[in-house]
Parts: structure tokens; sequence; C-alpha cells
């Protein structure tokens, strides 16, 4: 640039400062959704852009710009929507459906008992079996779900966290009874316990126990799964639980590191399970934000993998991740709207890099939702990839001036919860104190602030609602209370046909795996082939790793 | 200093972990002025009502977003009643669809907060009705 | 409902709302109190009293949990107050203490309640002690006053126990803090907590020391220091023995002079409350103010007024008292 162009320049900024420092504007709330001033514009002056460092090329690092060189001209995401409800049957049925219509990788629901280690026959699951996903309590169980599904051929995503090693023993029982090898096997576990510590509070035993479990596993499947994602690091739960987007990465980048830092203590080779580790975000409404949050999340775990762990495999460096679109940005009144939202946010992950995407149906703030609205969800995507255009350039996005600056900002805002966590002695020691469980909180309540002072505009709620407040006409799906009556007659059966002797030799041989070091996962796998239930394994896990106990946090 | 400070206890029964309306709701209540014991999640009906009669409160209000609210919601109120606490005022909310709004109100609850409720008009709605009980029952 | 005999009638029969109902008549300094504690009344005395109190994050909550169990596994029956202060803005609470003892809310032989500090010091300290007369004559073996803090307020809900419990942890200084501030003086028990972390041996060592450095009467009472880790539920046995020893040195003469010495002062405080809620909000003294300030060259000339007015009262009322065959010169 020459001098005088320089001036130009200058003098240009100038005058559009100029006018429009004098310009009227309108009264509104010029904040991100996180509540972050924003300039009015951004330019060369507000950020710093070093292309060679902080940006790279899609598939090279820092992996700011995608992690694969082709982005979806090589492959779109994958379009997997999260399902599962009722009996193992109907979510069979849903799974087949699903498939039929061109998804391509299945996502299983839990139900709370499942999801909590609980027998659906428990007296503690009592009116809540099938209610939010699928009763899953033992190997049976995950036959009937998976019945005429081609193991080898799909991969599977399960929500589950405290009983993750379990259920993957039934499932992986499960393929071995259709004669298809552990190895062949495609999928995730979700196995980010520290997060429902901090956010989703589906836990099973106290923080260190928990983590020798998923060391366990992540051992187990390098050895025996070598494809299966062994840990979905989370920070979906974390969000909706009222977190902001920098809270949100920066709580579960620290997750993840932790991760890391427990796998190399037990003695694993970081390269060896860094790259079988994968990560879930949530997408919101703030458009940009989010795309800033899933550049700013690939550069960070890049640059920390590599520096702080010495990481040498360019697979350990990557952040691939699934995104679900905010199921607390979805409104009870006039749902339909929330399609929009949906979309919204579904571009945003799309044009912030994800490798896969779930998109919310319009109807769940109100139960779970219809075949219909699924269709519809499913098909938003299929129009921003088919329709839209978008897909055909990676980080369509990347130089703006407003997203590297919204980029280096959450960075940094990250890097202040990582020095703050390291303070307080680790991820666990602060769960134990409750700070993660306290920021989200405080987050949570100022936003609803915000809603209700009207600082913050949701369409249908706070302003264009309708005259008519009458509820909304969309049909409710409901769970039919006979599936907790079946179930709990299923569990009977099954304890009663199963070789007893056997099953209480592979509950015992459990107890003392966990009594010791051995892995626990071999010793899951045989009590699944034993036929020994969900609750029966995790009644011991508790009784020798204790259980934990939720920390103060108001 | 004869004082009447309302007391509520938020309760999370059943097995869902999603705490973030109880526990803003919790905190909204204290700005009001009132008492507010939160119970922590994963409670069962029995360990509710338990606390809610230790604590003499004369809120109970429960969160639930699990689907489990038909099963768990007339637990609470039998349990309570067999511990002598039948006149607790009760509230519910979550993701309750109106049909099983309209039954639970049928079955004894006071009043229940759908998704979107503001916080402000729930903690007014306890405020008013506490105050009212209070001037047509007498300080019981 | 409502009724005082009804409540007693209840309480007597062991329904658990009836005490709490009685708890909240303290609490809100409910006319029907009196008559409802006199009913009971004969049945105070038989449980001890522990006050526990302590800075912030010392872990009370945990340690009070795990006292409850080792008590219940020697099958005694455990009543806890856990304070918790009220906002001073809006007058709520959230009282949260409870959590930590979760595990403890279907025990039969358990009773947890929470009190929130709300206004003056006198009336915490007045409805802590009714809580306490009431919960003991419900029959628990074991009560357990927790509050948060170190002031004023704490110190006097405290001292009204059998047993004083100050319980400390290494680190953030709060040995210093407790010197400084004269807990070490309420103290019969000093419990270092979380001594599992770093700096715990020297908070002991300097706890020791600060206790040989008082002058003490040959027979009198010295405090013990016990370390434990309640959080990994790791030597709380020894507070409770601690608890035990202090209990056996109080038992006879001394116990009956402390407890008859806390019973006078209870007496002086609901007086103290109730003379001040008569003056201020039902005898219309504030009206009285009011003139005095308008007449008065400052607050103080005016108080002198006021003061001269009720102490000639007063004065009148001690001149009628009956002889008294015990009082001291």
């Amino acid at each position: 640039m020459t001098e005088t162009q320089e001036v130009k320049t200058v003098d240009a900024r100038r005058l559009w400062q100029e006018a429009y420092s004098s310009a009227k504007l309108r009264e509104a709330n010029f904040t991100s959704l996180s509540g972050e001033e924003l300039k009015p514009l951004y330019g060369p002056d507000d950020v710093r852009i070093d292309a060679d460092q902080d940006l790279g090329h899609p598939g090279s690092f820092p992996f700011t710009r995608g992690v694969h060189p082709t982005m979806y001209r090589g492959r779109l995401w994958t379009m997997r929507q999260f399902a599962g409800f009722g009996s193992a049957r109907e979510t069979n049925e849903r799974f087949r459906y699903l498939l039929g219509l061109g998804q391509t990788g299945l996502s299983v629901a839990f139900d709370f008992p499942t999801l909590m280690g609980y027998d659906s026959d428990d007296a503690i699951s009592r009116g809540e079996v099938g209610q939010v996903g699928v009763a899953i309590s033992s190997l049976q169980d995950m036959e009937t779900m998976m019945a005429g599904i081609p193991m080898d051929k799909v991969s599977t995503s399960m929500t589950i966290n405290g009983p993750a090693p379990i259920l993957l023993a039934f499932y992986i029982a499960c393929a071995e009874r259709q004669g298809i090898a552990a190895g062949e096997l495609r999928g995730t576990v979700q196995n980010d316990i520290l997060k429902e510590y901090q956010a989703q509070h589906a836990w099973l035993v106290a923080p260190e126990p928990a983590l020798r479990m998923i060391t366990d596993l992540m051992s187990y499947c390098s050895r025996a799964v070598p494809q299966w994602n062994t840990i979905s690091i989370s920070g979906y739960h974390i969000r909706e639980a009222g977190s902001t987007a920098a809270q949100e990465l920066a709580f579960t980048l620290a997750n993840g590191l932790e991760y890391v830092r427990r796998g190399v203590a037990a003695g694993m080779d970081v390269d060896e399970f860094a790259p079988r580790l994968s990560f879930f975000f949530d997408s919101h409404l703030d458009f940009f934000e989010e795309i800033a949050k899933f550049r700013a999340a690939r550069r960070i775990w890049a640059r920390k993998l590599r520096a702080d762990f010495g990481a040498q495999r360019e697979a350990s460096w990557k952040v691939r991740f699934h995104t679900q679109t905010a199921g607390v940005s979805l409104t009870a009144q006039q749902p339909e709207n929330n399609i929009v939202r949906t979309t919204l946010e579904a571009l945003a992950a799309v044009l912030g890099g994800t490798q896969s995407l779930h998109t919310n149906s319009m109807d769940e703030t109100l139960s779970l939702p219809t075949e219909k609205a699924v269709k519809i969800a499913l098909r938003t995507q299929q129009v921003i990839a088919e329709e839209s255009e978008v897909a055909h350039v990676a980080d369509p996005l990347g130089g703006s001036y407003y997203i590297e600056a919204l980029t280096n900002r959450i960075e940094e805002h990250a890097q202040a919860y990582f020095d703050e966590i390291e303070r307080l002695g680790g991820v666990v020691p602060a769960i134990e104190a409750g700070f993660f469980q306290k920021e989200i909180h405080r987050s949570a309540v100022r936003y609803q602030q915000d809603v209700e002072q009207g600082k913050k505009h949701v369409v249908g709620v706070n302003c264009y609602q309708d005259e008519d407040q009458a509820g909304p006409e969309i049909d409710i799906h409901r769970i039919d209370p006979a599936v907790e009556v079946d179930q709990r007659e299923r569990l009977a059966k099954l304890r009663a046909g199963r070789d007893e002797v056997a099953a209480q030799a592979a509950l015992a041989a459990v107890r003392a795996a966990a009594e010791g070091t051995d892995n626990l996962m071999d010793c899951f796998v045989a009590a699944a082939h034993a036929d020994c239930t969900l609750g029966e394994i995790t009644a011991i896990l508790r009784d020798v790793f204790g259980e934990f106990k939720e920390p103060k946090t108001l | 200093m004869n004082q009447r400070i309302i007391r509520v206890l938020v309760g999370k029964p059943g097995l869902d972990g999603h705490d973030r309306g109880a526990k803003t709701v919790a905190s909204v209540l204290r700005d009001r002025g009132m008492e507010v014991i939160y119970t922590g999640l994963h409670q069962t009906p029995e360990m509710i009502a338990e606390v809610a009669a230790q604590e003499d409160v004369d809120v109970v209000g429960l969160s639930i977003l699990s689907g489990a609210h038909m099963e768990l919601f007339p637990r609470v109120k039998a349990e309570l009643e067999s511990r002598g606490m039948g006149h607790t005022l009760l509230v519910g909310g979550g993701i309750i669809p109106a049909d099983d709004m309209t039954a639970l109100e049928e079955g004894g609850y006071a009043r229940l907060f759908g998704p979107g409720s503001r916080t402000e008009d729930i903690a007014n709605w306890i405020d008013t009705e506490m105050n009212r009980r209070w001037a047509t029952e007498g300080d019981n | 409902m409502g009724q005082s005999a009804d409540i007693t009638t209840r309480f007597l029969a062991g329904e658990r709302a009836a005490l709490a109902r009685l708890i909240s008549w303290a609490e809100n300094g409910d006319g029907r109190f009196a008559a409802a504690l006199a009913e009971v009344f004969d049945r105070v005395g038989r449980a001890w009293r522990v006050g526990i109190t302590g800075p912030p994050g010392a872990g009370k909550s945990t340690l009070v949990n795990e006292m409850a169990r080792l008590f219940r596994d020697a099958e005694r029956t455990v009543g806890v107050l856990a304070v918790d202060p009220s906002s001073p803005f809006t007058g709520g609470a959230l009282l949260g203490d409870r959590i930590r003892m979760e595990e403890r809310t279907l025990d039969p032989g358990v009773f947890i309640r929470s009190m929130a500090s709300r206004g003056s010091h006198g009336g915490l300290a007045c409805a802590s002690v009714d809580a306490c007369d009431v919960m003991d004559a419900f029959g628990f073996d074991e009560l357990l006053v927790e509050t948060v803090g170190v002031g004023q307020a704490e110190h006097d809900i405290v001292s009204a126990a059998d047993t004083v419990l100050v319980v400390l942890c290494p680190g953030a200084g709060d040995g210093i803090q407790a010197m400084k501030s004269g807990l070490l003086e309420t103290a019969d028990v000093l419990v270092v907590n979380k001594a599992d972390q770093h700096g715990a041996d020297r908070l002991i060592s300097d706890l020791e020391e600060a206790l040989e450095l008082r002058g003490m009467a040959p027979d009198a009472w010295c405090p013990l220091v016990v370390s434990c880790s309640a959080g990994k539920a790791q030597g709380v046995e020894a507070v409770n023995a601690a608890i035990a020893q202090h209990r056996a040195y109080l038992a006879g003469e001394r116990l009956e002079r402390a407890r008859a010495a806390m019973r006078a002062e209870q007496v002086q405080r609901v007086v103290g409350e109730r003379l001040l809620a008569a003056l201020w909000n039902e005898r219309g003294y504030d009206r009285e103010t009011e003139r005095l300030l308008a007449s008065a060259p400052s607050p103080h000339a005016a108080a002198e007024q006021a003061l001269a007015r009720i102490l000639a009262q007063v004065d009148n009322i001690a001149d009628n008292l009956e002889p008294s065959t015990g009082s001291q010169p």
C-alpha cells in the first residue's frame, strides 16, 4: 500500500466514524447473545490476522479453517438425527424409518433410568421408563433395538455417559451375536462424565472412579474396537444449562484436556487415543459468535495437543465435532418459528465446519418430536446441503474482520478460564467446589433477566406475541405406559431364564476388577453375554466406588 | 418481630438432570424475599415430602423435564398429605403438555408453569396466592 | 389445625410436621409459641447440644453429615439446625446446606431444619435456642447447630450450646483469622477439617501453640484440637470422641450451672426482643421518637429524654421486686 492510499483509508475510516457518531440509532441492545458489547463495524484496526500462524489452510495446522482439505466438497456432513424413545422395538422401527429417509448414521437417546444406570424395573425408574429415550437394561434390549440393522455398515452414536462402558459392552456383545467382530464396529459413546457433574447431571459414581472407567474404555477400544470414538467431549449440555458460548468452549476443552492428561497418566500414548476423541457442540442463535466458537475450538485444541502433550499425529490435533442446534432457543409459543431458528443455527454449524449435525424438531419444547417434525428438521439440513450452495467453499467467513476478532476473543476467554481452573487445582477439584455449576447458573440467570426485562428479544415470547395465547396446535407424541410394564416383564423373564451361576460369576468378576486394577471393559462384555442387567452391574460399581454427592451450588 | 416470610421448597423429582429452570426460579424467589430450600437433583417423592415437612414450607414447587410428571407429581402430593402437609401450596413447571396440566390442576396442583414462563410472573403469583391464603385462612 | 393444643398433641404423638410448625412459630415470633413450649418443656434437657461454627468453606455441612452418620451408627437420634444468612437487601435466603446431608433425609432418626438469619441477632439467637428446645423435647439425643461465619450472631448461637466446635481448614489464613476474631475463646473443640490438604499440620501446630499461650485456670477445660477429612469420611470419630470427652468433663454440677446460665440468658433475650418490639412496633414509641427529635438538639439528646422516661418505669419495677433468695450482692 502506498502512502497516499494509506492516508485515504484513514480518512475514509474517520469519515465513517463521524457519520456513525452523528446518526440516530435504533433503541436496541447491541450485544452478542453472550451479552458482550459489539462494535458497529470491524476493520483492519480491530483485528490482527496472521494468516499463516492463526488460520492456516483447511486440513492443516492449526485447523482454524477446517479439518479436511476438501471440506464439504469431499463429503457432506453426516446428517444424524438423535432418536430413541419408548421400547427397544419402537426405537428399532424409528431407526429403520430414518435410514429409509436417507439418514447416514444412527444416534441413540436413552431414557433417564438407563442414563443413570438403573434397570427399568427399579423402584426409582417408575414413570420414567422410555419417556425421553429408549430403555436398555440388558443385552436382550440392545438386540431388539438393533434387529435387522447391519451393525458393520452403520455407525451408531450413543448418548450415554456414566454407564457408557456397560452400554458399549452390550453393543459389542450384540454385534458378536450377529457374527460381527468388535473390530468392525464404528460409532461413538458420549462417555463424557466431567460435563455430567458440571451441567447434565446424569452420573453413576464419584469423578475419580468414573475417570478410571473412561481410561479403561479408551485403552480397551484402542486394542479391540479401533474405529470407535471413545469420548464425545460435549459442550452441548453446558450451553443448554445456560452457559455463554465462551464458557461452553472453555469448559468443554478443559474437560477434553483433562481426559488427555488421564490417558497419558494411565500409560497410553497420546497419539494412540487422541485421534478417537471427538467433540459435540451446541449451535445457538448468535450466528457469527457460533461460527467463531467452532473455529476457535479447532485452533486451541490443535495448539494445546501439539505444544502441551507433544502429540505428533495430525489426527491427534484435529477437533472433529458433532453439532446439535440449540434446544433452549426453541419456544413453546408459535412453535413453527422454531423451524427458522433451527435453520439459522444449522447454517452456522455448517459454516463453522461441523462433521455431523442434528437439527431439532419444532415441537421439542412440548414433547418428544413427532414424525412429521423430525422429517422437516432433517429436510432443513438437506435444503442447506443441496440448495443453498454454501457447502462448496471451505470456511467461507475466514478472513472476515468480525469473525476473526470474535475467534480471537473467544480464544482469550477460554485461556482465562483454563488459568482459573488450574488455580482451583484442576477440573475435578473445581467440580467438587461447584465452580462450573455456579458459573453456568450465573449466566443462565442473567440471560433470563435480559429476556424478562426486554433487553433480549424472543419473537413470540416478549415481542410479536399472538393475541390468542391458546396452546399451539401440534400433535403431541406420548409414550405408552405399557412400555414400562412390558419392560418389567421382559426383565423378570430374562432373569428367570438365564444361567444364574454364570451371571453371578460374571458379576463377581466385575466386583473383583472394580476393587483391583484390571480393565473393567472385558468384565462388562462378559457380563453382557451372561445376561447380567445394567442395574446389577452399576449396583456393584456404586457399592465399590461410592456415589457422587452434588455440591452446594446455590 | 412478628413477621411472615414465605418459605418455598424447590424440588427436582425424578431422574432428569435439567436444573436450569429450578435453580433460576430458586434464585428469583430468594431475590423476592422468600426463603428457598433447594433439594438438589434426583429426589424421590418421599424425600421431597419429608424435606417439606421438616422445613414446614408454605409452598412446594416442582420442576420436571423428563415426562414423568403424571407419575411423580401425584405421588409428591400423596406423600405430603401422609405427613400432615396437605395444606401446602403446590406448583409445578417443566415440559408438561396442556392436557396434563389440566389433569394436574384438577388433582390439586394450584398452578403449572410451562416453558417460556416469566420467573417474575411465577414469583408474583406465589406471593399473591400466599398472602391471599394467609388473609382468608388465618395464620395457621 | 393451628391451635397450640392441637399442635402439642400432634407433637407429643411424634408428628414431625408438628415439630416443624413449632420451630416456625419460634422463628416468626408467633404469640402461640410460649404456651406450646410450656406444655412440652418438662421434656427439655435430655439432648446434648453441639454448636458448630467456622468460616465459609471449612466443610461444616459435610462434617455435620458425617457426625450424624456416626451418631446413627451408634443408634443415637440426631436433630440438625442449619443457619444460613438472609440477604440484607431483600430479606430472602437460599437455604442449601441440607443438600450435603441428603442421604439422611429419609432416616426417621434424623431431623434437619434450615433457618435463615432474618432480621436481628437477638431474634435469631432466641429462635435457634427455641428450635433446639423443641427438638430436645421431641426426643432427639444429639443436636447439631451449624452456622456460617464467625460474627457476633454466630457466636451468640453457638454459645447457647453445651459443646462448641470451631471448624477450620488449611489455607486462606483461617487460623489467624479465628485467633483474631476470638473464636478460640469460644471453642471447646477445634476441628481442623480437610486435614489431608497441604498446610494442615501447620494449622494444627499454630492452634496448639495459641492454646498453650493462653493462661488457664487449673481445672478449666482445655480445648482439644482434632483433625479429620469429613469429605473422605476420615477421622470424624475423633470429633465425636472429643465431644464425649467434653461432655464427661461437664457432667454434674458444671453442666447444671452452665445450663442454668443459658436459660437465664434466654429469658433476657426474650424479654429484650419482646420489649423492643413492644416499644417500637406495637406501642407506637416510634412516633414519640419523632416528637422528641423535633425539639432535641441531637439524636443522643432525644434518646436521653426517651430513656429517662423508660428508666423511671424500670426503677419502679425494680423497687417492687420480690426479695431474692439466691441472688448475688
